[in-house]
């Protein structure tokens, strides 16, 4: 198992240093930079920002120094935040994103997978039927859509709950945050519960279960446990995207994770900043895409050969 | 079925009915911003009033009688310096009036008699911030939605069937070269690079096209390549090989009409999943610009003015979502039958 690991994470430098690459140039390659303010600054200021921060080099000696730098575990300063460097920057927006996401991701998963095997259960019942028509609706509802609807219902209509903020992750604050990041994922994840399980309770192990008299309840626990792996194949990507950030519910809410960075960076040519946020992203969806394998691995026997 | 019925018929009224609304999706009427949805006829009483007062005050003429006589309005308007006539284009210009007709002049030409016919304008949804007809502006930005959803599909479509399609024809070492290239993909955040080539390189319909393309063609190339996979060594493909045709004439003639069934499956959910991509960008800003709208424009413009006017939010998003709804449910449906193992 060791050595799967290391096997896939030495897989992954080539794609982070592609990553690191192709962001590094092309946000170079863009016009404007971090001190085009509105009143333009004077041309010796200027060039001694420039010199400070080593933009005055060629491009491919900043790139060098850049990745030296990485590999010291070092960020960089970020360019618009003054005084703060881009790991400042990460460790404060971060727990508010991962707070959001880790609950997102329970709560998706939690109703998801349930209601995917209710339906799986009692196939062409009430539940399947509304399932299939429930699961197409919330792929269907963009987030920016159902975060101001939930904002006027629950906000300003019913007033039970704060418009948007982040109190130091009051239990209030989150509520809506969190339904607007999880809502989409239940359908996905029901919709996959159902369709994977189906398929296992059709396979001849569970019909000689079956056949044996085993009790219904055992039958199934068995039939999810192979199940799941497409569950938890698609849940690796989709944990390192809800725990990154959403840019649409951070903006709504006014919450203060890194999911805004990302715009924010770009438009203010904050390299550093941009460049440390793809870098988190790429490499979450690297761990946990590997973490998602192992789980497999632990769920399906036949797949542990392979590690 | 029925999704389909629903997509035809969005797509219909957004292609011919702006033509049908009376109303320049442009066409702003100051006077009746941010109405609400309704059948009743405008200029109602309730904006006929400030309207006709603003625009005396622009003409600098007091208004010192309004009678209303069926679908026209007989104004009596005053000034001690004398009623300019020219003034009265005022009136045709508020785009609430036809051309006013002189029935009267009284006191040498300090006080005018006018009869103005009132057009009779009909705002099935309302009117936005500017006073523009939202239905026909939902129906012209459906048009730039829909059109970027089909052309982005389109083009992923073309590559991933050609690429995947190639990569499981071919095999082996290439087959292994290309797609970790797909896998490499894969990883990068492709949507914070959508983002960064739309932030840097001005947003631009045309950008955004190319940039969606990019990130979509994966899901294809890898159904395609498994499909070719497991066609590559049925019999009638060893036959066309032994014919002697050349790879290109196999994987085009024998193997991509064959991965046509998943093909259109995964195009068919491939498609909402472009249009929400546009209306997120467009949502941030970065995707379709003024004075052009798309979905995710006018949705923007709700969220901001959702307390004074929710009408502007429920509007496009019904539209939207109508849309994406009716896609997913084709898309499932399409693969219930396509699927051999179906009940």
């Amino acid at each position: 198992m060791i050595r799967f690991i290391l096997r896939r994470l030495a897989q992954a430098v080539p794609t982070l240093l592609a990553v690191i690459t192709v962001s590094f140039f092309l946000m170079r390659l863009a016009p404007g930079g971090p001190f085009d303010l509105e009143r333009p600054l004077a041309p010796a200021a200027m060039e001694n920002l420039r010199r400070v921060y080593g933009l005055d080099r060629p491009l491919i000696e900043q790139f060098g120094s850049y990745l030296a730098s990485l590999l010291q575990g070092d960020l960089g300063p970020s360019f618009s935040f003054r005084d703060m460097s881009v790991l400042d920057l990460i460790a404060r927006g971060l727990p508010v994103s991962a707070t959001l996401g880790a609950l997102a991701l329970a709560l998706a998963t939690g109703l998801g997978v349930s209601l995917g095997v209710a339906a799986a259960l009692g196939r062409g019942g009430v539940i399947d039927r509304l399932l299939g028509i429930g699961a197409a609706l919330t792929l269907s509802l963009p987030s920016f859509v159902v975060a101001p609807l939930l904002q006027i219902a629950f906000g300003l209509t019913l007033r039970w709950l704060p418009l948007g903020g982040w109190n130091d992750g009051a239990p209030s604050h989150l509520v809506l945050p969190v339904i607007t990041l999880a809502l989409p994922q239940i359908g996905a994840l029901a919709r996959l519960t159902r369709a994977s399980l189906a398929e296992v309770l059709r396979t001849q192990p569970v019909r000689t279960m079956r056949s044996l008299g085993l009790p219904p309840a055992r039958v199934t626990r068995h039939a999810l446990r192979g199940a799941l792996l497409p569950v938890v194949a698609y849940l690796g990507p989709l944990a390192a995207a809800l725990l990154t950030g959403s840019i649409v519910v951070e903006t709504i809410f006014g919450l203060p994770g890194i999911g805004r960075y990302f715009v924010e960076g770009a438009l203010n040519r904050d390299y550093t900043l941009v460049m440390g946020t793809v870098l988190l992203v790429a490499g979450l969806v690297i761990a946990l895409n590997i973490a998602a394998d192992l789980a497999c691995a632990w769920l399906d026997p036949r797949l542990r050969a392979r590690i | 079925m029925a999704s389909l019925a629903v997509l035809v018929l969005i797509a219909l009224a957004c292609l011919i009915g702006p033509a049908l609304t009376g109303h320049d999706p442009e066409r702003a009427y100051p006077d009746l911003r941010q109405l609400p949805a309704g059948l009743t006829t405008q200029p109602d009483a309730a904006h006929l009033g400030p309207a006709l007062e603003r625009l005396a005050f622009r003409m600098r003429a007091r208004l010192d009688a309004v009678a209303r006589d069926g679908d026209s309005l007989r104004l009596t308007l005053g000034s001690d310096a004398g009623v300019d006539r020219r003034s009265l284009v005022y009136l045709p210009r508020s785009a609430l009036f036809d051309a006013p007709e002189v029935v009267e002049e009284r006191d040498s030409g300090r006080s005018l008699i006018v009869a103005v016919p009132l057009r009779r304008l009909h705002f099935p949804l309302g009117t936005d911030i500017q006073g523009r007809d939202l239905l026909t502006r939902c129906l012209v930005a459906g048009r730039i939605s829909l059109a970027i959803g089909l052309v982005a599909s389109l083009a992923a479509l073309l590559i991933g069937v050609l690429y995947g399609a190639t990569a499981g024809f071919l095999g082996g070492a290439v087959d292994a070269v290309m797609m970790r290239f797909v896998d490499v993909l894969y990883a990068l955040p492709f949507v914070f690079f959508v983002i960064l080539l739309l932030v840097f390189f001005r947003p631009s319909v045309l950008l955004m096209l190319v940039a969606i393309t990019a990130v979509e063609w994966l899901d294809m190339a890898r159904v395609v390549r498994a499909q070719t996979m497991s066609l590559r060594t049925r019999d009638f493909v060893r036959a066309a090989y032994a014919l002697g045709l050349d790879a290109r004439r196999i994987i085009l003639r024998h193997i991509v009409p064959n991965t046509l069934g998943p093909v259109a499956v995964t195009a068919t959910l491939l498609v909402p999943q472009v249009i929400l991509l546009e209306s997120f960008l467009s949502f941030l800003g970065l995707g379709v610009q003024e004075p052009q709208a798309s979905w995710g424009v006018l949705i923007a413009e709700g969220a901001r003015s959702i307390e004074a006017a929710p009408h502007l939010l429920a509007a496009p998003a019904a539209f939207l979502i109508a849309t994406l709804v009716a896609l997913n449910l084709l898309g499932d449906g399409l693969a219930d039958a396509l699927d051999p193992r179906a009940e």
